[in-house]
């Protein structure tokens, strides 16, 4: 049964992007276990603003694990200590009475720090400009039915798709390698038929644009999958490096 | 140049520099194993290995692979560092299904380079090169007698011992990088899918120890044969 | 139009432009007749799409495709987080792929009468006929739907139909469809077509009047959340796509966001509030746990194609199960309300959503809820799970089942869900005329935002219709009738003197807002605003707690404009100025919603009047009174708004007292 805990909440705090950032640790009382960790920040928020403090800068928005927004790196793990899920789904169930939590923001040279635990991911929405895409235009398409689509792989290209591109796999990479989120864009579009099409020049323009960003070299530690909150496999991964392979051989 | 300048193209290097790596050491591995059975045959092999001109070449291209291998794996650590950004965590969570050596692979590259550099001094330094330096290193009438130099080396009382744990120490490394390395080599090809996820993990650890096994067998062949258990 | 926005009290199908002809040709007359804008123009046009939801991405990216420069807006640090990205179960399409019977006149009809005949005919249809489209157009673009094993799509049925034409992608039907038209957006962003612009917040909308002294929108001011700096944007036109006004509530299905700031902006400028009152209560949500509580969890409606809903007969059972003492599953099956089955044997636990949500309400009020607050009741798996088996109900609703244990720490396979109808949706928006354009020239809205194609009750899978249908089909044509007179208008300075005011009158608001320092933080009213909400203009709405709730909406106003504390600066990152910006508008948009469901005596749809009910407790129409669109028309701060009707005659279809019973 959800009981109410005690917590002090060790938060990571940077003014700006050039700001030197530091740790504070906050007191909370009398926290419901069955609340959210956002809701919890949100206690702690009420809490500074009450004291005229500044609140701790965040990002989140829908709150159901679906829009990709929230970025806690919370006691070591990004989207915090409970598997498959965003940190706007981890209650506090998983805290004990006592505990002290450490939240930092996601640490990659690619998503700086704007305030607080808000980081810059346009990265990633510069890399799904490069290619993360099918070519059509609107209107002039063939009847959904055209063609179809053995189950296996739809299948197959809806568990790549579910990427939330939430950044975790970046921040939990020792290498701030992007792979997992490219090879999940890459793999779902290139597992389509609508997508083999242009599945050769995909690859090859996401990952130049990856490795122009900044973003590390893959070695396969498995740890973006491990944190994946939408349980993206790293069998994706193979497959942008086969379709990347092919299209650099065919070239 | 797609194999320098793109992430993946690197990882391809690393990837087929390793596997050529392990065709290396499968080879040399099986070579030693004949130590154990005869002397006299392991001796024949070290003597059509020696200083002859596909030995020599055969030679330089390991000296090569091992360079490219172990510069590639120099670059992409400093750029992964880089990327890492100058901030890090202050905590750090045990990831499920993460292995150590995955995450640690280029201190391992160090502690087999280590080796390497030791066992090229105990044995291709007196055999290969002293015959091609006509017995300057060492004397030229034992460079082709590879048993003698095993013998020499691990059966000599204490230090043999110690020679024996050593090479032990070094084995478990070069199978914990292999244990990542091998399975990782092929990922990175793109021979892998969700099927084959677990299984290629496992096919690593076989090409890992299957690799490995052969030189362990010899040093504790020659290990027991120094305490005297035979 | 020779009339004068001023001397508007009736629109009339002329004014709304509805096209003449029978309803299935109306749109394809329209499309026939329209004026086009030729490829060179396009280049010389800006537009201005505020939101990247559905609707707004596509329309962004569509609008680009074509040729036109686009400048598109959002608050998220991404377009790809709009709100569209939570919606679960999926999308509706006229294909009948199913061979059940499906056709556009069914969708059609379906969907008036799911909004309990409250919505515009041609629109609607229009709705309908554009349907197929979405579905080619998204597989196109790689969304992977659902298929069966010859690899043809899948449907399932949803609330509201008797056929099955509903497409999804596993429960993530909104964000595959969202990631589709972020993808083309992007294509677009990537060619330089759109220019993107994220976290920033629309403030203000701009309007210059042209040489005939007529106010077209030109602009908006929009302050960039990262550095607080606000800025002038000019464009040709400008389509606002910025979801609903649920938030209001505080607690809702909405993201955190999701505001009706746009809505107001616009609606201050002259464009006409339509139907506020609609708001759609989602019967199927996470019921409520805390004070601390920041927002409800959707739990998609497809549970009920196999979940039944339930709360005990007996009130004993249903006290000792609000003690705690016993658990659902306690309770044997002959001591089992299944109320939807019961009152509704046709549609059974597959009612609409007004209609389960009251249902749901009225057994919680006579005592039988089943929490410890006693506000829910039973979502029930364990026949489906006999029928199908533990592995299919799993491979359903299995990232459904996590979700609500990673929530409620309680399996949903072992003891029934427990649900509670929460806000989710409104109907309710700016009014828009056939071409999506708002009352204000150049001035559009699409998606969520606008009122037009739900009527009184949007049903299940028509949203993510409706956004994509707008951005995608509708609005790219429509747009092009206005802005084939705009040719010759060229590019204006954004330091002419209507910007430089509106930009002065957002720094005053904002600084008026600084400037109060008092001692309650936003949200702490927005939890009051909502459950005054709530309380009064919730589920179940009375003559008297609507005129008691507006007295109290406006006691919060007061609240929040002397008492608010905003700590930090205006001209910085301030995530809690940007809440209290939206705040100040969730108070007027609650007024707003209290006095047009105040002035609409009839339950209809989402909006239900106590008194108005049948003696079984069903919603009762008056169809001779307000077979209408209320229309809302701003008159200025300290005013009250004047109502504009749109009389909704239907030509084609009959009105019917809504029947789900038989």
């Amino acid at each position: 049964m959800d009981q109410y805990i005690d917590i002090k909440v060790r938060v990571w705090r940077q003014a700006g992007p050039k700001a030197q950032g530091h740790f504070e640790t906050y007191e909370l009382k009398h926290v419901f276990q069955g609340a959210s960790f956002l809701e919890m920040i949100d206690i702690l928020n009420e809490q500074l603003v009450e004291q005229h403090k500044d609140p701790v800068t965040y990002d989140h928005d829908c709150r159901e694990g679906i829009c990709g927004m929230c970025s806690m790196y919370v006691n070591g793990h990004p989207h915090g200590p409970d598997s498959a899920i965003t940190t706007c789904q981890l209650h506090m169930r998983k805290f004990h009475d006592g505990e002290t939590i450490t939240v930092e923001p996601w640490r990659s040279r690619a998503f700086p720090v704007i305030k607080d635990l808000m980081v810059d991911r346009g990265a990633y929405d510069k890399i799904m400009q490069a290619g993360g895409f099918i070519s059509v235009n609107t209107g002039g398409v063939p009847d959904a039915n055209a063609i179809p689509i053995p189950k296996p792989v739809a299948d197959e290209a809806m568990d790549a798709a579910s990427c939330i591109g939430c950044g975790a796999c970046a921040a939990a990479c020792k290498n701030g390698s992007a792979m997992l989120f490219v090879a999940a864009k890459v793999s779902q579009l290139a597992l389509l038929p609508q997508g083999k099409v242009e599945a050769k020049a995909r690859a090859k323009a996401m990952v130049a644009k990856m490795d122009e960003l900044g973003f590390g070299n893959c070695t396969n530690t498995g740890a973006c999958a491990a944190e994946c909150p939408k349980s993206v496999s790293l069998a994706n991964i193979a497959r942008l490096n086969r379709e990347f392979l092919c299209a650099k051989f065919k070239d | 140049m797609w194999l320098k300048d793109s992430s993946i193209g690197r990882k391809f290097i690393m990837s087929l520099t390793g596997m050529a790596l392990i065709f290396f050491l499968l080879f040399h591995g099986a070579m030693n194993l004949v130590v154990v059975f005869s002397e006299d045959a392991y001796n024949a092999i070290c003597q059509f290995l020696g200083a002859n001109w596909y030995a020599l070449v055969g030679t330089i291209g390991l000296a090569f692979l091992i360079f490219v291998h172990f510069s590639y794996a120099l670059y992409l650590t400093f750029q992964n560092r880089a990327a890492r950004g100058n901030d890090r965590y202050a905590v750090r969570g045990k990831k499920e299904g993460v292995d150590w050596e995955s995450e640690n692979m280029l201190v391992l590259g160090f502690c087999v380079l280590g080796f390497l550099l030791l066992h090229l001094y105990n044995f291709w330094f007196k055999m290969q090169l002293a015959e091609i330096t006509n017995g300057a290193t060492a004397p030229e009438e034992l460079a082709t007698n590879g048993a003698y130099y095993v013998k020499a080396l691990f059966t000599s009382g204490g230090c043999g011992i110690a020679y024996c744990c050593l090479y032990l120490v070094w084995l478990s490394a070069l199978w914990l990088h292999l244990r990542h390395g091998a399975w990782s080599a092929l990922h990175t090809l793109g021979w892998n899918n969700l099927k084959w996820m677990k299984r290629i993990k496992v096919l690593g650890v076989i090409i890992a120890t299957l690799t490995v096994l052969p030189f362990a067998i010899v040093v504790l062949y020659y290990l027991g044969m120094n305490i005297g258990i035979y | 139009m020779a009339t004068k926005n001023e001397d508007i009290k009736v629109i009339t199908p002329e004014m709304a432009k509805i096209p003449a002809g029978p309803l299935e040709l109306k749109w394809t007359n329209y499309k026939n007749h329209q004026k086009l804008v030729n490829p060179a123009n396009k280049r010389r046009l800006d537009v201005i799409v505020i939101g990247t939801g559905l609707a707004g991405a596509s329309a962004a990216a569509s609008l680009a495709e074509m040729g036109f420069n686009v400048l598109n807006f959002c608050i998220q640090d991404s377009p790809r987080r709009a709100h569209s990205i939570a919606a679960q179960g999926g999308i509706n399409a006229a294909k009948n792929y199913q061979n059940d019977g499906d056709s556009v006149y069914r969708l059609y009809y379906d969907t008036i009468k799911g909004g309990d005949y409250r919505a515009r005919e041609a629109n609607v249809y229009r709705l309908a006929e554009v349907s197929n489209n979405i579905i080619d157009q998204c597989v196109a673009q790689g969304v992977p739907f659902a298929r069966e094993y010859g690899g043809l799509l899948d449907n399932r049925s949803f609330g509201g139909a008797q056929v099955s034409r509903t497409f999804y992608a596993k429960g993530q039907t909104g964000q595959q469809l969202l990631l589709g038209a972020y993808s083309a957006l992007s294509r677009q962003i990537g060619k330089g077509k759109v220019k993107m612009y994220t976290r920033y917040e629309m403030l203000d909308i701009v309007l210059i009047a042209d040489e005939n002294g007529e106010k077209r929108a030109r602009g908006i001011i929009a302050r960039n959340l990262v550095t607080g700096k606000i800025e002038r944007f000019f464009a040709h036109a400008v389509v606002v796509g910025s979801g609903g006004y649920g938030n209001t509530f505080f607690l809702s299905t909405n993201a955190m966001a999701s505001n009706g700031s746009a809505a107001m902006q616009m609606y201050r400028h002259g464009a006409y509030f339509a139907n506020p009152c609609y708001a759609q209560i989602h019967p199927t949500c996470i019921p409520k746990h805390g004070d601390f509580q920041s927002k409800l969890t959707l739990m998609s409606e497809s549970l009920r194609n196999d979940g039944r809903i339930w709360v005990p007969k007996k009130l004993e059972d249903a006290k000792r199960l609000q003690a705690g003492e016993i658990k659902g599953r306690d309770i044997p099956e002959e001591d089992r309300d299944y109320y939807l089955e019961r009152r509704y044997p046709a549609f059974g636990n597959l009612v609409p959503r007004d209609v389960a949500s009251r249902a749901a309400k009225e057994r919680c009020d006579k005592g039988y809820g089943v929490n410890n607050t006693g506000l829910a009741v039973f979502l029930d798996f364990s026949d489906a799970i006999q029928r199908l088996g533990k592995d299919v109900v799993a491979q359903k609703y299995g990232n459904l089942f996590q979700m609500y244990e990673k929530i409620v720490d309680e399996n949903p396979y072992e003891n029934p869900m427990m649900i509670f109808p929460a806000i989710h949706y409104t109907m309710g928006g700016i009014w828009v005329d056939y071409e999506l354009q708002t009352s204000v020239k150049g001035l559009f809205c699409i998606g969520e935002a606008n009122f037009s194609d739900h009527g009184a009750n949007r049903l299940g899978a028509s949203a993510l219709m409706q956004g994509l249908a707008d951005g995608y089909f509708v609005l790219p044509y429509t747009i092009q009738n206005y802005l084939s007179d705009q040719i010759g208008v060229p590019r204006m300075s954004t330091d002419l003197p209507e910007f430089a005011e509106a930009e002065k009158a957002v720094k005053a608001k904002i600084d008026k807002l600084m400037a109060i320092q008092g001692k309650r933080s936003v949200d702490s009213i927005h939890k009051e605003l909502g459950l005054i909400m709530w309380d009064f203009v919730g589920m179940g709405r009375t003559a008297e707690g609507l005129k008691e709730g507006i007295k109290k909406i406006d006691a919060i106003k007061k609240e929040f404009w002397t008492n608010v504390y905003i700590p930090g600066e205006a001209n910085a990152l301030n995530n809690e100025l940007e809440k209290a910006l939206r705040l100040a508008d969730f108070i007027e948009i609650g007024r707003l919603m209290a006095i047009d469901a105040l002035h609409r005596e009839e339950s209809c749809g989402g909006h239900f009047r106590e008194e108005y009910q049948t003696p079984e407790g069903e919603a009762l129409r008056q169809d001779d009174k307000f077979a209408y669109v209320g229309c809302w028309k701003y008159t200025g701060e300290d005013s009250e708004p004047e109502l504009i009707k749109e009389p909704l005659d239907y030509e084609f279809t009959e009105r019917k007292t809504r029947n789900y019973k038989n």
